[in-house]
């Protein structure tokens, strides 16, 4: 009898397989598999009832997961915003220092070195009503006389996460841009110059075009990161004040995690994943567009 | 339109100084081209005029403003860059508007303007393409037509043509002439190339290290220059020389050669100079040099022949040095084989040996 011998391609392709599969795919169908059923981590014989799409029903007429999912795509268009504006000023005004600017540069991605545990933590102290910075300092201006309670009001906690989340990464914006900064050819600034452009005119017709792709890069690769935003609020507010500031992966983390209720959690996973694809979609649509016009090609 | 004056003006980068108070007055309408070798200071020259580059002395006027501190925009100048610098993410169309558009013209002023000069140019059929998708001819043409749409007082350009391939090159050198002739503008072109400063120039102004050698029209330079740098610029091939004493009323070369002296130079008796001669002034007997000149004899024996269809290059060796000669009606020439030249005299120039400047006929 001839035994039975694998071919040479999947004996080689083999270690790659059983690897991918125990990291990636494993979990990956398990997980949409659980989300098919009612699965609690206290009750683990649960995870053999198939429920259907009963949990995915649920997450679609849950209320909090749509309001978690709404302050994340507000989260996200804010804090996307606000970075890129203050990215492209840092990067302008960097882009002009003749002097030490090498220093500059690696000294702007310093808040992309810490933990953002620990920059959750360090603005939780910031943020203290009681000890915290901001008042203290405001107190001592005599600007307010009030403990102002940064992280307990709804909107104020929002804004303070807004800050920490710009504070770590503004500096992902200004480095991109930089880079794109450098990459611009002179003569076009040169002929608008010549052709009567105010520096301002100059700015908004030839060195805003050249810079939309790296824009565009920065976008894609922060929307994803805030798309998935959890040490930093999780940390500083712990979605509260009454999940005011709850996001999507809050919430999902929570509903897995102290309610056990996984099968419910993952089935809101599967569903806030497709946020976060849409965003990438979206920007990667932006990003070609912004190259094509640049003749870059696709 | 408007003359340009430069006076004095001086460049520097920290304490080095690139232009050293150069004077230069350009008519209205007039064609001038800066010529010079790399690093002349030419283009930072036309930068300085048009006001891309500060000026660190001395003044400059268009028209009859003083512009130095002025902006570019507040200049009524207009460039055309070696590198095309067209807008990539705008159509031809909108290049050529551009500058219109800044200065708020009225969108049907604006459609003429490109309409009109798209028509000079003929891009009319190119106008919704991308600079990306045009040939290198192309974005030139677009460049020129984008210099052209806002009547400019002066157009400057700063080595058009050197991204261009050979025929391309030739062609767009008549395309710029005859846009010259329908525009009649003043213009100040830089180039490296002779060919390119003779054919198209009103006027040439030759630059070496900062300084002007000099200016005069192509054929005053060509027939009159100053110095043995611009004896050996101007002209293709390069001028010869050869190193000679005046001794007894005769030009001798090192070897003893003897060569008769052109008239009008007998002061200088003695001197040491350089024996200049163009390849088209020597040629060998019999062959077809015009008749009548003041001739020297010389043999020489060919070391090589470049055939250039027309024409033939000769090179050989005379009193030590290399001399190119020209062939019209050429035969085919071995390679070692003695001929006997004939140099015209009366074409020939004489430069001190010291200072290389032209020693004038008395």
């Amino acid at each position: 009898m001839k035994r039975f011998k694998m071919p040479p391609w999947l004996v080689l392709l083999l270690p790659a397989i059983i690897i991918l599969s125990a990291v990636v795919l494993i979990p990956l169908v398990l997980s949409l598999y659980s989300s098919f059923t009612p699965y609690k981590l206290t009750r683990p014989e649960s995870l053999y009832k198939w429920i259907g799409t009963f949990n995915y029903e649920k997450a679609l007429g849950d209320t909090k997961f749509w309001a978690a999912f709404g302050r994340t795509i507000l989260l996200l268009t804010i804090a996307l915003n606000l970075e890129m504006l203050c990215g492209l000023g840092l990067a302008l005004m960097v882009s002009k220092v003749t002097r030490g600017q090498r220093a500059l540069r690696t000294a702007m991605m310093f808040p992309m070195m810490f933990s953002p545990i620990l920059v959750g933590f360090q603005f939780k102290f910031i943020f203290n009503d009681n000890v915290g910075l901001v008042n203290n300092a405001l107190q001592s201006l005599g600007i307010t006389d009030m403990a102002i309670p940064w992280l307990v009001d709804g909107k104020l906690a929002m804004f303070a996460i807004i800050f920490a989340e710009m504070w770590t990464s503004t500096s992902v914006f200004a480095i991109l841009i930089l880079a794109g900064l450098f990459a611009i050819p002179q003569d076009p600034l040169e002929a608008a110059k010549v052709d009567g452009c105010t520096p301002i005119q100059s700015f908004r017709f030839v060195t805003l075009p050249f810079l939309m792709p790296f824009i565009y890069i920065a976008m894609a690769i922060r929307s994803l990161d805030v798309a998935r935003a959890y040490d930093i609020v999780q940390i500083m507010t712990n979605g509260g004040p009454a999940r005011r500031t709850e996001l999507l992966w809050t919430l999902i983390g929570r509903t897995g995690y102290v309610d056990a209720k996984m099968g419910y959690a993952n089935a809101m996973g599967y569903i806030s994943i497709f946020l976060a694809i849409f965003f990438t979609i979206y920007f990667f649509r932006k990003l070609t567009a912004a190259r094509a016009e640049l003749g870059m090609g696709v | 339109m408007a003359q340009v004056h430069l006076k004095n003006v001086v460049k520097k980068y920290g304490s080095l100084e690139v232009v050293h108070a150069i004077n230069l007055d350009i008519e209205d309408g007039e064609f001038v081209v800066l010529v010079g070798p790399s690093g002349c200071g030419k283009s930072t020259t036309l930068r300085m005029i048009a006001g891309l580059e500060d000026i660190s002395g001395g003044d400059i006027e268009i028209g009859d403003r003083v512009v130095n501190d002025l902006a570019p925009r507040d200049r009524n100048i207009s460039m055309v860059f070696q590198n095309y610098a067209l807008y990539p993410h705008m159509t031809v169309q909108e290049n050529l508007g551009f500058s219109l558009k800044i200065a708020k013209f009225s969108q049907s002023e604006i459609d003429a303007a490109v309409q009109n000069a798209a028509e000079i140019l003929s891009l009319t059929d190119l106008m919704d393409r991308k600079p990306g998708a045009l040939s290198g001819g192309q974005r030139q043409r677009v460049a020129m037509g984008r210099a052209i749409v806002r009547h400019p007082d002066v157009f400057l350009f700063d080595e058009p043509l050197s991204n261009l391939d050979a025929k391309l090159r030739t062609q767009m050198r008549v395309e710029i002439k005859k846009l010259h002739q329908k525009v009649k503008s003043t213009i100040v072109y830089v180039t490296h190339d002779q060919i390119e400063a003779m054919t198209l120039a009103d006027r040439i102004v030759i630059m070496r290290d900062g300084h002007i050698e000099q200016i005069g029209t192509p054929l005053d330079v060509f027939e009159h220059p100053v110095n043995t740098f611009v004896a050996s610029f101007i002209g293709s091939p390069p001028m010869n020389f050869l190193e000679a004493q005046i001794d007894g009323g005769k030009i001798i070369l090192q070897d003893g050669t003897a060569l008769t002296m052109p008239a009008g130079y007998a002061a200088n008796e003695g001197q040491k100079v350089t024996f200049g001669v163009r390849a088209d002034n020597i040629m060998p007997q019999n062959h077809a040099m015009p008749a009548g000149n003041n001739m020297a004899l010389v043999e020489m024996e060919v070391s090589l022949t470049e055939p250039l269809g027309t024409e033939t290059l000769l090179f050989a060796e005379l009193a030590g040095s290399e001399v190119q000669a020209k062939m019209l009606n050429p035969r085919p020439v071995q390679n070692g084989e003695r001929l006997t030249f004939e140099i015209s005299l009366d074409k020939c120039h004489i430069f001190d040996a010291q200072t290389g400047n032209a020693l004038k006929a008395q």
